[in-house]
């Protein structure tokens, strides 16, 4: 038996006035708002290593070795000036859509016989086991062999840093799409490549998108590496040759602003293209934070 | 053949004698909109094949709101699938306006219980429209105007221009009540729509349900495990027995309506479906 008693208390019922107090809603203070933009944050964290290096390089006092920020930037500035980075990085970038392009097509064929059939299926799960350990560099030599020294085996080491991760997300993005969302689109006489292209590939997209993501940045690395292993076909290099051929001639503010603009460039493709691509569609649907 | 046997006495020809006085309307009204039967259905796991009905038979007329009712385990929603046509019969037959229902089509337009049967990359409207142009029902125009015709009858004008994740679990149930009504489907069909409601919100839309079944007249072919949602929301219930679902009783209930809620008849009425549905585990015999 319970022991507790709790006190039986009289009722009450009471108007309630609209409420004018105060308003319902506030706005937030300047300083919070401008906390909240991760841009600035980040510019921050930039600022606070920028400064850092040079401060090392000039207690370090070695130009061959680290030289500083500030005649790193300058190289950068005088390079870009003179147009001699930007045809570099116009030459990588070229390359790098072939196989990024084709790398898109392949891994789309491949998930697409995967998602219809098993055989598809257990080649794909079989051949992402293969290829997604093995950096696409390691093929270079091989492709070297059989394609000469030219775009083509740098385009199909591309297709290989693309190809492996974009399928296997793209997959684990289809196979995530809820059984809900696939009954009401067929449910409405959706078929093929139309329920394909209305409900699955929308659906999957957070998945697709940091599918594309990430071999972007495989991609984007391997070309790199790449030009640094055998560097220019017919005279023509692209940034990794850049990085390359400044070593060679001990001109390491060079060496140091290629590298830079390696970052920047894969900076520039992150936050302004994937990021926007993500604010217009999975971050507005809600889909992803 | 014993569907089509089944049909025959269903139809008006069956009874000669009145079948003059009735004028061709009159006999259409009087032929089930759609028809179940013997009805097995059957799913595969991994390690069994499991059946999730055995023959069970009904009729649905037209403005009917036809509720299936019964615990967990008895198939009903596996029955609504198959209706829907995302689920191939084991056995039996089911018959839409005298014809074979097979495969998923926009004439039976399925309300699930799951918040994520709107694709999140559409508006409210356009969620509405995306059926209608899908399967090619109207022009986008045409099909605009009515999606914008249906969400006022929904109450989410306001809301039309709002992505899913915006929305409120209700709004999200009333944007699939919207589209599947706008569709104007042959049966609408609704896999217990208001189960993952809070229960305040899911009395509101069980009214709102009946207003919009007053208002626009449709047929509804509804699944719930709460007796007290069935004898509210349908006219007619089929009560169906776990483990397989066969049809245990056919119920009517459309003397019930929210304004009934505590009196008596309600309540003896809820009692015998609680009877009928658990007097087996209770009493531990066979029927």
């Amino acid at each position: 038996m319970s022991a507790l008693h709790p006190p039986i208390r009289p009722e009450y019922e009471r108007p309630l006035e609209p409420f004018e107090e105060q308003p319902v809603e506030r706005a937030l203070s300047l300083r919070q708002r401008l906390w909240q933009r991760g841009g600035l944050r980040k510019m921050l964290i930039l600022i606070v290593l920028a400064l850092l290096w040079e401060g090392i390089a000039r207690w370090q006092n070695n130009e061959l070795l680290l030289p500083t920020f500030s005649a790193t930037a300058a190289a950068l500035a005088e390079d870009l000036r003179s147009g001699e980075l930007l045809v570099k990085m116009a030459i990588s970038l070229s390359v790098l859509l072939k196989g990024y392009l084709l790398g898109i097509a392949a891994a789309f064929l491949i998930t697409t016989l995967a998602v219809s059939t098993q055989t598809g299926r257990d080649f794909l799960s079989t051949l992402t086991a293969m290829f997604n350990p093995l950096p696409a560099i390691a093929l270079l030599p091989l492709s070297l062999l059989w394609f000469g020294l030219g775009q083509v085996s740098l385009v199909f080491v591309l297709v290989h840093s693309v190809l492996w991760p974009l399928a296997l997300n793209t997959y684990a993005g289809f196979l995530g799409v809820p059984d809900t969302l696939r009954m009401a689109g067929r449910n409405y006489g959706l078929k093929g490549f139309r329920y394909v292209f209305q409900i699955l590939i929308p659906a999957a997209l957070p998945s697709i998108l940091s599918g594309l993501k990430i071999g972007w940045a495989f991609a984007w690395r391997t070309l790199i590496a790449a030009e640094l292993v055998f560097g220019a076909s017919s005279g023509k290099g692209g940034l990794g040759w850049y990085i390359f051929q400044n070593r060679n001639e001990l001109f390491t503010d060079k060496v140091f602003a290629g590298l830079a603009m390696v970052i920047i460039v894969g900076l520039l493709v992150e936050n302004l293209i994937f990021h926007s691509i993500e604010r217009i569609t999975v971050r507005r649907w809600g889909v992803q934070r | 053949m014993s569907a089509s046997a089944a049909l025959r006495i269903q139809s008006p020809a069956a009874w000669p004698v009145r079948e003059k006085e009735r004028t061709a309307a009159e006999a259409a009204s009087l032929a089930a909109l759609l028809s179940i039967r013997g009805l097995t259905l059957e799913y595969r796991t991994p390690e069994r094949v499991v059946r999730a009905t055995h023959r069970v038979s009904i009729d649905v007329f037209r403005g009917d709101r036809f509720v299936l009712l019964g615990p967990s385990g008895c198939g009903k929603s596996t029955l609504l699938k198959a209706v829907a046509g995302f689920i191939e019969p084991t056995e039996g037959a089911i018959h839409l306006e005298g014809r074979p229902a097979r495969g998923p089509g926009p004439d039976r337009v399925v309300v699930f219980q799951e918040f994520d049967q709107l694709p999140p990359w559409k508006t409210v409207t356009e969620n509405v429209v995306f059926p209608l142009l899908a399967s090619r029902t109207l022009k986008r125009r045409e099909a605009e105007e009515r999606a914008a015709h249906y969400i006022d009858k929904v109450g989410l004008s306001q809301f039309a221009k709002v992505y899913p994740h915006e929305l409120s679990g209700g709004m999200k149930q009333r944007v699939a009540i919207a589209r599947a009504l706008a569709m104007q489907p042959r049966i609408l069909l609704m896999d217990e729509p208001f189960a993952a409601l809070d229960a305040l919100t899911r009395r509101k839309m069980q009214e709102e349900l009946l207003a919009l079944w007053e208002d626009v007249g449709f047929t509804l072919l509804f699944v719930t495990h709460s007796i007290e949602e069935a004898l509210l929301v349908g006219n007619r219930i089929a009560l169906l027995s776990p483990h397989p679902g066969r049809i245990r009783a056919e119920i009517n209930s459309h003397a019930w309506d929210l304004g009934s809620l505590g009196c008596a008849g309600f309540q003896t009425a809820s009692a015998r479906i609680h009877a009928l549905l658990f007097e087996q585990e209770h009493t531990g015999t066979v029927q």
